[in-house]
């Protein structure tokens, strides 16, 4: 099993030594996870670029302006430009957002590019059959990896930061900003940042992406009249559904680029076969 | 580890990235073009129906609104004016020659003018437009409720779906009339009307004059505009592409809760 403290206590890691640090389950879930989120974001994008701007409001047409908009428009002498309008401040983004290649070589109109969406083509409906379907993946999955997570005690012994190290939560973003990590014995539990932002993306995060997508459900919304409103309404539930799965995005490039620099290949090798190396102690400064 | 083989390290790890990129989305491309997948997919539509329709219960009713959360304008979408002589005949009028006609299962069918349609029990509510592309509109609509349509003649209990036909062609050449259809609980709920009023004012014609079904639980699309017909049937496998409605003909989703 994926009994971190156990090892850590019983027979202390010695530096190089191989150890079990992520239980089968776990690491099935990581890397469904994984393709569902990916398939979830990209097809989602597509959905956005059906009609790619955002409003705060219970519908769109308030009288109050969209506050994101992506289109194409004709840009004068330079022929036609991408544009992305924010709170009314326009910047041109031409190649990526508003007008961007399709895998044909041909310009096209289409808010994010088609490296970026699933199905690459404007293809809404499709597009919402993967959105869906992989959601149900998601959820599901999500659902077991908090019943595991709570009856193995993963989420209790491996996540939930201790008084002690949520005392030294200073320290722990010092050691981010500098690029310095746990070695040794410290390296076979998650440091304290760590173990906040699995707790925030898992319990706060990604929950409040799945609400906020199923507020734009006009059948679910009827499961209480008006609860929409409490995020403002269906279209503000609908910009946070967008702001959430950038979150969620800037996690996953936070979460790659720490599992790079932490040593790419004794991390991917702990997320495949349960093992981890642990890293040498650092010399005494 | 010296500088050069580490930065041919990261140009490797970078070209295998970009490559596994690539290939997860021609992957992806063909499966979206493929006969089976896309019907592997649609168990999804199937779960959402039976999920939302256990969680919500079937007479859960849409949230209503009030005068200060009207759009200022109700946006057009879809068909703005049906391309077809016979409607723009019907226009010309007034919408005065106009007749619903109600058959199928029915023990007693029959045809609705607009002043007949307009006696019967009405219902006005305030409910948000959700377009399938992710706007929504919020209006005023005024219509005969379906139930007192469906009363008037005599359901056979072996009706399952009732199918709306409109007027408006979806093809160029004039074919392709729209069409949709929901299933029974979704026709008796209270707030499924057919309404011939928009913010207080006879139905414009942009937003589907005479008369346009409202079916507030679901998207936009099943709302059919020019509704010119209504039939009761227990399978509309029969009916233009099978799948229960123009744009899910096209692909798109019969339920449309979500």
């Amino acid at each position: 099993m994926d009994d971190v403290t156990a090892s850590a206590s019983t027979t202390a890691p010695i530096a190089g030594r191989l150890y079990y640090r992520h239980s089968l389950p776990v690491r099935v879930m990581h890397w469904i996870n994984v393709i569902a989120l990916t398939i979830i974001f990209m097809s989602g994008l597509m959905i956005f670029n059906a009609h790619p701007a955002l409003y705060w409001g219970k519908s769109s047409y308030t009288g109050r302006p969209p506050i994101l908009e992506i289109g194409a428009r004709d840009g004068g002498a330079t022929g036609a430009i991408g544009y992305t309008k924010i709170f009314g401040h326009e910047f041109n983004t031409t190649g990526v957002l508003g007008l961007s290649r399709e895998p044909s070589g041909r310009p096209a109109a289409r808010a994010f590019p088609s490296w970026l969406t699933i199905p690459d083509m404007q293809w809404l409906s499709m597009a919402r059959s993967w959105h869906f379907f992989f959601a149900w993946i998601f959820v599901v999955n999500g659902l077991c990896y908090v019943a595991y997570s709570l009856w193995s005690r993963h989420l209790a012994r491996d996540i939930a930061p201790t008084r002690g190290e949520l005392a030294k939560i200073g320290q722990s973003i010092k050691d981010h900003l500098l690029f310095r990590h746990e070695t040794g014995e410290a390296a076979t539990r998650y440091n304290v940042l760590q173990k906040i932002t699995y707790l925030v993306v898992i319990f706060v995060l990604l929950p409040l992406a799945i609400l906020m997508g199923l507020a734009m459900s006009p059948r679910i919304d009827t499961v209480f009249a008006g609860w929409v409103d409490w995020v403002g309404g269906r279209q503000s539930a609908r910009t946070i559904h967008f702001i959430a799965a950038w979150l969620i995005v800037a996690f996953v490039l936070i979460h790659v680029f720490e599992v790079v620099i932490t040593g790419l290949w004794n991390n991917l090798r702990s997320m495949i076969t349960g093992r981890y190396r642990i890293p040498p102690e650092a010399p005494h400064e | 580890m010296n500088e050069r083989t580490r930065s041919s390290r990261r140009r490797f790890l970078a070209r295998a990235l970009g490559a596994a990129g690539a290939l997860f989305l021609a992957g992806c491309e063909r499966l979206s073009e493929s006969q089976w997948f896309p019907k592997v997919l649609a168990a999804g539509e199937r779960l959402s129906e039976a999920a939302q329709t256990f969680v919500t219960g079937r007479k859960a009713m849409a949230q209503e609104f009030s005068e200060a959360d009207l759009s200022p304008s109700f946006r057009s979408n879809g068909t703005a004016e049906p391309d077809s002589e016979a409607y723009a005949a019907l226009a010309a009028k007034g919408f005065a020659d106009y007749k619903l006609e109600v058959g199928g299962l029915a023990a007693s069918p029959r045809s609705f003018s607009l002043a007949e349609l307009r006696a019967l029990e009405s219902r006005t509510q305030i409910t948000r437009h959700d377009c399938v592309e992710g706007w929504s509109a919020i209006g005023k609509w005024k219509g005969a409720k379906l139930s007192a349509v469906l009363d008037a003649v005599k359901v056979k209990p072996e009706a399952c779906y009732v199918v709306f036909y409109c007027a408006d062609p979806m093809a160029d050449d004039g074919t392709d009339l729209y069409y949709e259809s929901i299933d029974m609980d979704d026709a008796w709920h209270p707030q499924t009307i057919l309404a011939y009023e928009l913010n207080g004012e006879a139905l414009p014609i942009k937003n589907g004059a005479p008369v346009r079904l409202r079916v507030e639980r679901q998207l936009g699309y099943k709302h059919a505009k020019y509704v010119m017909k209504i039939e009761l049937v227990d399978s509309f496998a029969h009916i233009a592409g099978g799948n229960g409605g123009y744009w899910e003909d096209q692909g798109y989703q019969w339920y449309a809760g979500i």
